[in-house]
């Protein structure tokens, strides 16, 4: 019965598929567009929406049809979401797992429909490694590396450091602050002297600064935050304590949103490395290679840079987000 | 220790929670309760527990009255993301501070409204009611900012949140402001007690003659104003709005706040200075959390342990229950 159901289903699959190739055929055998199904986590935040943004606007300039499903913030939705991809058939499904695990069963559904999966931004667990074809994401340990080394390179002699974590548990605070830390561990003048969470948002970086102020006082020589938004926060806190942010003290943070961007030129923020969220062309261009049978590298990186008061006044105007 | 015989008031128990951190914090670090003067106005730790827990304190205020009357209002973390977007965009529009502050009070009134048209018209679950408005007003948040962070850079608009009054921090001013004057209203005319014999029983205050539906319909308005209020002030103190994290998860402290505060979720009745001291207490126990230097992995436990200990205390059957095990113990 349920292979009955099963088989009357790929059937169908293959029948809607056959017959959507047959009519883009009758239109025009030239412009096939290539058709993209891309499960989005939600719009939880501006990386995100910057994300989602890249991801519409590249495929629009390459003529590919993309197919947009948001999560929403629910493995549900998404699994939903891919599993209506692999019954349309598209050419090949972009995800960025909300979740690491529980993804086997709706990849092997692909995998058998033949549709090449790239994972996006956050990576899935399996033990079935062909499910997937690639890993394209964010290299939080290099950002978390490239923050540390400026320090290292542009300090000087100032060395205590407070750390502006984000929120506990994430992998991009996890992974930034061990990167930070093993970077730092190299250099044994620098010391940090106090960490804590702002969670990732802007008032708390704020607050949590505002306590180190006055915790610390005049011992806090550098600022390292997990993401931009804290750092703003932090710059604020700073302010209002009498203080010069930047000068009395050094800011490095991650992330690179524009306004990141901007107080470095205004030399309230040191240093910023940026964490990409334009995944688009990278993405698009490792499909192409799929579809074409080129081989990619099992897991990549998107290239992040770094932005400080050399380069971020001339880069500015290019910063999308 | 003797057993009290006679009751005592409930406001007590968050009260000694709140010194007891403060004196654990002066234990470990004696320079907590320093306040110098910088720029001719105070600064110092206590002031920025107050100026950070102004919006609690606003928020406890309007969950107080809904909670008195029996029911619970989940939706005013996002009304404070959409009251503050509204504002925010228009302020960065050029349409003129007074209008922009108009516009964002006015929605978060009109979200209230809602709020209360649903529980107090339509008898809908006051859970589920504010539930619909906790997922929608984050979304229109969100719509109404484009998905993006708003900066405001408006120094009038900024002394909502960050100003101050004569050397003191303007946001606790106007929420301890607007506690008295709720509490004068409240008390002083015979509204705080309609509230109560609402929460208390619906129909009876109903056959008493009391429009018990507007009663009920109005305290929401009056908690989606403060959460509208909170939401203006979060904005203005980092000047910027951001819709995605303002207000995230402020409708359980608020809440925690009034609770703790003495005023029961069963409706009835209700303690203006219970929230307030509530509402001290956790933004204290946030700052604590910094001043101890307790790794944010584990500051979720003793955040813990402390509300399980003033909510102990306020039961009375717990507290029947330790004297107990003191009496058989043989402790005097």
């Amino acid at each position: 019965m349920l292979m009955n159901l099963k088989r009357i289903i790929s059937l169908t699959a293959t029948a809607f598929m056959l017959f959507t190739t047959c009519g883009l055929r009758a239109e025009g055998a030239a412009a096939k567009p290539l058709v993209v199904g891309f499960a989005q986590t939600g719009a939880e935040s501006a990386w995100r929406t910057a994300n989602t943004n890249s991801m519409k606007a590249e495929a629009e300039k390459r003529g590919i049809k993309l197919k947009f499903a948001d999560g929403q913030g629910k493995q549900e939705n998404q699994i939903r979401a891919l599993r209506s991809f692999v019954t349309q058939g598209v050419d090949a499904i972009v995800v960025a797992p909300i979740v690491e695990t529980g993804w086997d069963p709706v990849l092997r559904e692909a995998k058998r429909a033949g549709i090449p999966v790239v994972v996006m931004d956050r990576n899935i667990q399996t033990d079935d490694k062909s499910l997937f074809a690639c890993y394209i994401g964010s290299d939080f340990y290099k950002e978390g590396s490239l923050a540390a080394e400026w320090l290292v390179k542009n300090a000087g002699a100032r060395t205590r450091i407070v750390e502006l974590q984000g929120t506990p548990g994430s992998a991009a605070a996890n992974v930034r602050r061990k990167a930070f830390a093993d970077a730092i561990a190299k250099s044994p003048a620098f010391k940090l002297i106090d960490s804590q969470s702002g969670d990732f948002r802007r008032s708390g970086g704020k607050e949590v600064m505002e306590a180190f102020i006055k915790k610390h006082g005049k011992e806090i020589e550098i600022v390292y935050a997990h993401n931009d938004d804290m750092a703003l926060g932090a710059v604020q806190a700073i302010e209002e304590a009498g203080l010069k942010p930047g000068k009395d003290i050094i800011i490095v943070s991650i992330d690179a949103i524009k306004e990141g961007v901007q107080a470095v030129v205004d030399g309230k923020i040191n240093v910023v490395v940026e964490c990409n969220p334009l995944f688009g062309p990278k993405v698009y261009d490792t499909i192409a290679k799929l579809k074409a049978g080129e081989p990619v590298e099992r897991t990549s990186y998107n290239v992040d840079e770094v932005f400080d008061s050399t380069n971020a006044a001339a880069r500015i105007g290019e910063r999308q987000y | 220790m003797s057993v009290r015989k006679k009751s005592i008031s409930p406001v007590l128990w968050p009260l000694f929670g709140l010194i007891a951190l403060v004196v654990l914090n002066l234990v470990l670090n004696h320079g907590f309760l320093k306040i110098t003067i910088l720029d001719g106005r105070l600064y110092g730790l206590p002031i920025d527990i107050l100026n950070q827990g102004a919006r609690g304190l606003v928020l406890a205020l309007g969950m107080t009255l809904v909670i008195a009357t029996g029911g619970v209002d989940l939706s005013v973390g996002s009304i404070m993301a959409a009251a503050g977007a509204l504002a925010a965009v228009l302020i960065v529009k050029g349409c003129g501070l007074t209008l922009a502050l108009g516009a964002g009070i006015g929605l978060a009134i009109a979200a209230g409204g809602a709020n209360g048209l649903l529980v107090a018209r339509l008898g809908i679950q006051p859970i589920v009611a504010t539930l619909i408005l906790m997922v929608v007003g984050r979304g229109a948040a969100q719509l109404i900012t484009n998905g993006e962070v708003v900066l405001i850079n408006n120094p009038t608009f900024e002394f909502l949140g960050n100003g101050h009054f004569l050397g003191l921090p303007f946001a606790p001013l106007l929420a301890g402001g607007l506690f008295i004057a709720a509490h004068l209203f409240l008390r002083r005319t015979a509204a705080g007690l309609f509230i109560e014999a609402t929460g208390d029983n619906e129909q009876a205050a109903r056959f008493a003659g009391l429009a018990a539906a507007h009663v009920k319909g109005l305290v929401y308005v009056f908690c989606g104003l403060c959460a509208g209020l909170a939401g203006l002030m979060a904005a203005a103190n980092i000047r910027a709005a951001d819709s995605y994290r303002m207000g995230e998860n402020m409708e359980l402290d608020a809440i925690f706040a009034v609770v703790v505060g003495g005023t029961a979720l069963t409706g009835g009745r209700f303690l203006l200075l219970g929230a307030f001291v509530g509402a001290l207490l956790l933004q204290t126990l946030t700052t604590t959390m910094y001043n101890l230097g307790v790794p944010p992995a584990v500051a979720p436990v003793p955040k813990a342990v402390l509300i399980l200990v003033v909510c102990l205390l306020q039961s009375s059957h717990a507290r029947r229950w330790f004297g107990g095990l003191f009496k058989k113990g043989g402790v005097a």
